[in-house]
């Protein structure tokens, strides 16, 4: 049987990452790595799923969204929360507890993914993008307020009370303490690799058209049948639980996490990677987020004037990926990368 | 004189059991669409007022008028991209009311449009596809996993695709990206993505704007050819009079958001408040 293109594609771009993480990994156990860049690679990991989850909603469905940090602090919260919780049920293998955590995020995070689309998608253009920052402030806001903890299997809530029950898990604003860390760089490796499938799966499919088509003229999609807002909605929704998962990995790999660490600026940052890739092209989001958060860590060196570095850097590469003789040329380097013309046309 | 010309001289018209006439032969089915005292006001101002027309169910009706008569507000009231504030639709004997622009599609209404929208970014294929959305379809979870659903959809898609393609001779073009074809082929693309969407009636807005004299003589023939091979109803706006009067059979003519005239193609053509309209008044005296 013929491979289809886009198959080919996908292929291709699952052997580069596998590749990155074997050569990472070697590097890691034969200890040629930094210790300091070593505990970045998780960060990596999680960072590159944000950015492609968002690109999912910036570049494939055309709404800017600058609240995608509220669904990663409900997946951290979550995976925490979740992964307490099954330790309860003496399941102690932390691979298992992992991944059970990650999907209960991935879910949590969907639903509140919905919830927040339903009105939030009605919405156009830049008031569509206010809204999901306000959304984006107000779940950092209320996480700051809530209170959960743990007596034998029973899971207690409150809010603005810390006076509950148990094993405090989470307090209020000072978050999450003595997170058990079995968030693992392979695990992250994987959560990059399904993020991709689902992300170029989708792109490649009824749906993914569907999508492009909505956000390329509004008017002509629905005057072709494709309900606009259920398309929007799936897109928004998928990178809802993505970035929940992510978020799952991120709080499980750090050993306190609270709310405060996900506020507009992450989302932002996140944003950053997204344009700085190129909106819509998912290559260019895996790039972004993987140099832009090794970058701080290794301008180390320079001190004092590390964020001046990772400034003029910033606007060195807006630059280059604007200028059309730079762009010419990469398009001539790399031939079969037909990203931009299948997600990347709506820079 | 081309064939269609002289079917369309053969077309007997015949008054409609309810306002307007429809081809004697569409005469026992009921009408494709029946527009009742359809009107919409923007702020007072009636873009559309009093519009009544039925349409049989293998017409080629035309709609004409001078600039601002309200000829796309007509179509963007049909397709319910405006609601109308007054009158009802019916379209293949169901009210639309209430409906909006999917619904509508999905009901059997397709369009294209007078300033061409297509998805410039994708394939020609990609394009006709998303006019396929409804009719060949599989959910996202089999997109996602590469269920087999996915695999014969996919296929199906193609193929059907490629066959709605050949209708212009496009399935050369397939693989070219639709915003890079020349300006002819991509109204002719609108056409073929509007009926990927398996109307039963196809509304054309210009369709033979910016299009050579060969080109309108092909269009005119596709045109006849396409009602012909799928069996529906065809309606366009045009400001071409050789391919309006070629083609159509029956003519609606709206001045001022009101229909003026009514008739076939011989009658509007020597109807004097037709002429009066276009050309302006006799001066007395």
């Amino acid at each position: 049987m013929k491979l289809k293109k886009s198959t080919v594609n996908n292929l291709i771009s699952f052997g580069i990452v596998i590749i990155a993480f074997i050569v990472c990994q070697s590097m890691i156990s034969t200890g040629v790595m930094k210790r300091s860049l070593r505990g970045q690679m998780i960060p990596i990991c999680v960072y590159i799923v944000m950015a492609v989850s968002l690109n999912l909603v910036v570049g494939i469905s055309g709404e800017l969204s600058l609240g995608h940090a509220g669904f990663m602090s409900i997946g951290a919260f979550s995976g925490i929360i979740a992964s307490a919780w099954l330790r309860t049920f003496g399941l102690e293998n932390e691979l298992v507890r992992l991944v059970l955590s990650m999907i209960a995020a991935g879910v949590m995070a969907g639903v509140f993914g919905a919830l927040i689309g339903i009105p939030v998608l009605r919405l156009r253009g830049d008031y569509l993008a206010i809204v999901t920052l306000a959304f984006g402030e107000i779940i950092r806001n209320v996480l700051n307020c809530l209170y959960f903890s743990l007596e034998g299997r029973r899971l207690h809530v409150s809010f603005n009370n810390p006076n509950i029950p148990g094993t405090i898990l989470l307090n209020g604003p000072n978050g999450a303490k003595d997170v058990a860390k079995i968030a693992t760089f392979p695990a992250g490796f994987v959560l990059i690799l399904f993020t991709l499938f689902l992300v170029m799966n989708l792109i490649n499919s009824r749906s993914g058209r569907a999508i492009m088509a909505a956000r390329d003229n509004r008017i002509a999609a629905e005057a072709m049948g494709i309900n606009v807002t259920k398309y929007k909605m799936m897109a928004f929704v998928t990178a809802a639980v993505l970035a929940g998962m992510a978020g799952a990995l991120y709080g499980l790999s750090m050993a306190t996490v609270t709310a405060s660490k996900f506020k507009f600026d992450t989302s932002i940052l996140v944003l950053v990677f997204v344009v700085l890739g190129g909106i819509g092209n998912i290559w260019g989001s895996i790039i972004a987020a993987a140099l832009l958060t090794v970058l701080p860590e290794l301008l180390r060196a320079f001190a004092d004037y590390r964020m001046l570095i990772y400034a003029i850097v910033l606007i060195l590469v807006m630059l280059a990926t604007n200028n059309p003789t730079m762009r010419a040329l990469f398009g001539k380097l790399i031939p079969r990368r037909n990203g931009r013309q299948k997600g990347g046309a709506a820079a | 004189m081309s064939e269609t010309v002289k079917r369309r001289q053969n077309t007997k018209m015949v008054p409609a059991p309810s306002h307007g006439i429809i081809p004697e032969r569409d005469l026992y089915e009921s009408p494709v669409l029946e527009a009742r005292h359809l009107g919409i006001e923007f702020g007072g101002l009636k873009a559309v007022d009093d519009f009544n027309l039925v349409i049989g169910k293998t017409e080629i009706a035309g709609l004409i008028g001078p600039n601002g008569a309200g000829k796309t507000t007509v179509f963007n009231l049909l397709t319910k991209v405006y609601q109308p504030t007054m009158g009802s639709i019916m379209l293949n004997g169901r009210d639309m009311h209430g409906m909006n622009t999917v619904q509508a599609n999905k009901l059997g209404i397709a369009r294209t449009f007078q300033n061409i929208r297509l998805f410039d970014n994708m394939t020609v294929e990609d394009n006709v596809r998303i006019g396929l959305h409804n009719q060949i379809s599989y959910g996202m979870f089999s997109g996602i996993f590469r269920l087999p659903a996915f695999w014969q959809g996919e296929k199906r898609q193609h193929e059907k695709a490629m066959e709605l393609l050949s209708i212009f001779d496009m399935q050369d073009m397939a693989k070219a990206q639709a915003g890079s074809l020349p300006y002819g082929a991509q109204r002719r693309l609108e056409i073929v993505r509007a009926l990927a969407t398996k109307p039963s009636l196809l509304l054309l807005d210009e369709p033979a704007a910016g299009m050579n004299p060969h080109e309108t003589e092909e269009l005119m023939n596709n045109i006849a050819r396409i009602r012909d091979q799928f069996h529906i109803a065809i309606m366009l706006i045009e400001h071409d009079m050789n391919l309006v009067m070629g083609v159509c059979e029956g003519i609606c003519v709206l001045n001022y958001g009101r229909i003026i005239a009514k008739g076939t193609p011989d009658e509007i053509q020597s109807n004097p408040t037709v002429i009066e309209a276009y050309l302006g008044k006799k001066k007395e005296g």
